[in-house]
């Protein structure tokens, strides 16, 4: 292990390497601010330029971005009460409330050191425990691994969004639906090409999540903007305050910081969890942990308030790359995008990742520690400027958002009906937006679509056509009891939500 | 039962599934595969049956949380014109040429999101355009085809 340490501290530590973090902090920071446009839509925004890296370096770059967007989003829900990613909602019940007395740079600090300590031990978490998790994840078969991505696609479906469970798999379904599009991967049989050539190859994953996020988030945006529900705060700069936090309050931190990042990075682990159950579950937590009188505080502007779902989702963030480089399995929606775009470097993530790429595995863990690092430095002295971008007038920021997303795809493909399938997609999945069909469940079954059919193309050859490998292992059994586990509580919710 | 939008996008959605399943049941496979446990129809067919499921599910279910979208508040026409932009930009990129078709589309969406201060519409267009182009093919060494800059002589 501390060879693959020394590897990836030597990857890691590279000019370039150093000035990709710094550049991906920077924008996601900028990105993640921006209502509405969170991790994803910042990593997805940067696909098209990783390509020009190698593997080790774009990954670095994605890192960077994705922990800035998180820091990001966390910005505009204390400034503006406008999270810009679910993740970061928890953070606006009492980020706010301490912006709006007047101790708004106060709240960005608590903010940035709270993300930083919770990514930092979320960071030396993954350091142990993901090559042991490696190990462990070596005994996985493919009914095992059919079964994990079960669970994967129920369970981002179960914690999306409240009462939209069924939506939610209907999005998984259409997900999976898109991803048969092209040649099988075993016979080359051509599916739902409709003989287009264009669609012989399937529909790039890039098309998909710049449509379903980047486009459709862009005409969303002008599509409610005279929405006044949807109409961004105004907050002045000039009401920023000190960004110091005094002994008492860091006492506070201190003893919230190491119990919400164990939580925040447990949940992360999980496959479909994610950021916004672990900030959600870490508040919920940190306010029964508490005394009465700090109890009261909670929603007021509490300290412990704001730095409990500020560590966890960042601790989640790391965590969540465990599945993805053990297993393959993205925890979430934004590491979904990421293992699309490992698999657009040709590299597979799976148990044998430190094994056949230690140099990517381990940049990667590192890199993460060093992203944290960076994104403090940077972020605390220019939290009064990067404010400045929430001022961005939405007749520029659109266009430049849509400029983006097509060069993405121009530049990989050089075709027009990659373009007009793109802009059909965003176009119904903006449609699909406004009656809260989530689109994180469609970009993650897009992603495991193809993986997903390898593996129960494998399971049911070696049983012959039989479905008892989904009981013959003991594993399979328990990854798919969990499954029914999650679906049976979505059901007993319902039925009580009625009653 | 209670008919709303939801309920229509679930139907559609249905019917959708009803034609995938079909077109999934039309997919030639080789002869010695025709009978095998698994084949290039099976996975398909299982996602046909599901999408049936949870789109019947939903049309069958009562809606608790039903979404009223103010219809009156959207701007249905500016998102319109911004999409046609964006296909026009689409259809003219590869015969015009990147620079262009993309400064154009920049100044047109600008323009037609109620913009009107031409300096900056003009500084955030062509030369910002020209210097995206030398990040991607210059820097990054990323193809761009654009017959226009190279029939002025710009790009080889």
């Amino acid at each position: 292990m501390i060879e693959g340490i020394l590897i990836g501290l030597t990857t890691a530590l590279t000019f370039q390497n150093i000035f990709m973090v710094m550049i991906g902090c920077f924008f996601g920071t900028i990105i993640g601010m921006l209502p509405g446009l969170g991790p994803m839509t910042a990593i997805a925004l940067m696909i098209p330029i990783t390509y020009g890296f190698d593997p080790a370096t774009g990954l670095i770059l994605m890192a960077g971005v994705y922990y800035g967007a998180v820091f990001g989003g966390s910005t505009s829900s204390i400034l503006l009460n406008a999270p810009g990613v679910p993740g970061t909602v928890a953070t606006s019940f009492d980020g706010y409330p301490m912006a709006q007395q007047g101790k708004a740079g106060k709240a960005l600090a608590i903010a940035a050191w709270s993300s930083f300590a919770g990514g930092t031990l979320a960071a030396i978490y993954l350091l142990f425990l993901a090559p042991s998790l490696s190990k462990v994840s070596l005994s996985f078969r493919s009914p095992d691994y059919f079964a994990l991505m079960i669970l994967g696609l129920t369970a981002i479906a179960a914690f999306s969004s409240k009462g939209q469970f069924i939506k939610a798999m209907m999005m998984v379904v259409l997900g999976l639906m898109l991803a048969s599009v092209g040649q099988d991967s075993l016979s080359d049989i051509t599916r739902f090409t409709f003989n287009n050539m264009n669609l012989t190859d399937g529909i790039s994953f890039v098309l998909v999540v710049m449509a379903t996020f980047a486009m459709s988030e862009a005409l969303t945006i002008i599509l409610k903007r005279n929405d006044p529900t949807a109409a961004a705060k105004q907050v002045s700069l000039t009401e920023l305050g000190s960004i110091k936090i005094d002994k008492e309050e860091r006492a506070k931190m201190l003893k919230t910081i190491p119990r919400t990042s164990i939580i925040g990075f447990i949940i992360g682990v999980l496959p479909g969890a994610g950021a916004t159950i672990a900030s959600f579950l870490a508040y919920g937590m940190e306010r029964n942990l508490v005394n009465d009188k700090e109890k009261e505080q909670f929603g007021k502007g509490s300290v412990h308030g704001l730095a409990a779902p500020e560590t966890a989702n960042n601790a989640a963030c790391s965590g969540a790359f465990v599945p993805l480089l053990t297993l393959g399995i993205p925890g979430s929606g934004t590491t979904a995008v990421m293992l699309g775009a490992l698999l657009g470097f040709g590299i597979q993530p799976g148990p044998r990742l430190y094994m056949t790429n230690p140099e990517i595995f381990w940049s990667v863990i590192m890199s993460m520690y060093i992203g944290m690092v960076v994104l403090l430095i940077l972020n605390l002295p220019l939290i009064p400027y990067i404010a400045r971008i929430l001022a961005v007038p939405k007749n520029y920021l659109i266009p430049l958002i849509l400029f983006f997303s097509i060069t993405g795809i121009y530049v990989m493909s050089f075709n027009n009906f990659d373009i007009y399938l793109m802009i059909g997609i965003a176009v119904v999945a903006t449609f699909m937006r406004l009656y809260d069909f989530p689109m994180p469940p469609l970009i993650l079954a897009f992603v495991l679509g193809g993986l997903m059919e390898e593996n129960l193309r494998r399971s049911l050859l070696l049983s012959d056509g039989s479905w008892t490998f989904l009981w013959d292992r003991t594993l399979t059994t328990c990854i798919l009891a969990t499954t029914i586990l999650i679906v049976g509580w979505q059901i007993y919710k319902t039925i009580t939500k009625k009653n | 039962m209670n008919i709303n939008t939801t309920k229509i996008i679930s139907l559609l959605f249905f019917i959708f599934s009803v034609f995938y399943l079909y077109t999934a049941y039309q997919i030639q496979v080789f002869a010695f595969d025709e009978n095998a446990p698994f084949n290039a129809r099976t996975f398909p067919i299982y996602l046909g049956y599901a999408g049936l499921f949870f789109s019947g599910l939903k049309l069958i279910l009562p809606d608790p949380n039903t979404i009223k979208v103010e219809h009156k508040t959207l701007e249905y026409k500016k998102t319109g014109i911004l999409v046609l932009i964006a296909i026009i930009y689409g259809a003219t990129i590869l015969k015009v040429g990147y620079f262009l078709t993309t400064s154009f589309f920049l100044m047109g969406s600008y323009y037609f999101l109620g913009e009107r201060r031409w300096i900056l519409m003009f500084m955030l267009s062509f030369p910002f355009v020209a210097a995206f182009m030398y990040l991607l093919h210059g820097v990054l060494d990323i193809y761009l085809r654009d017959p226009f800059l190279k029939l002025i002589g710009v790009m080889g």
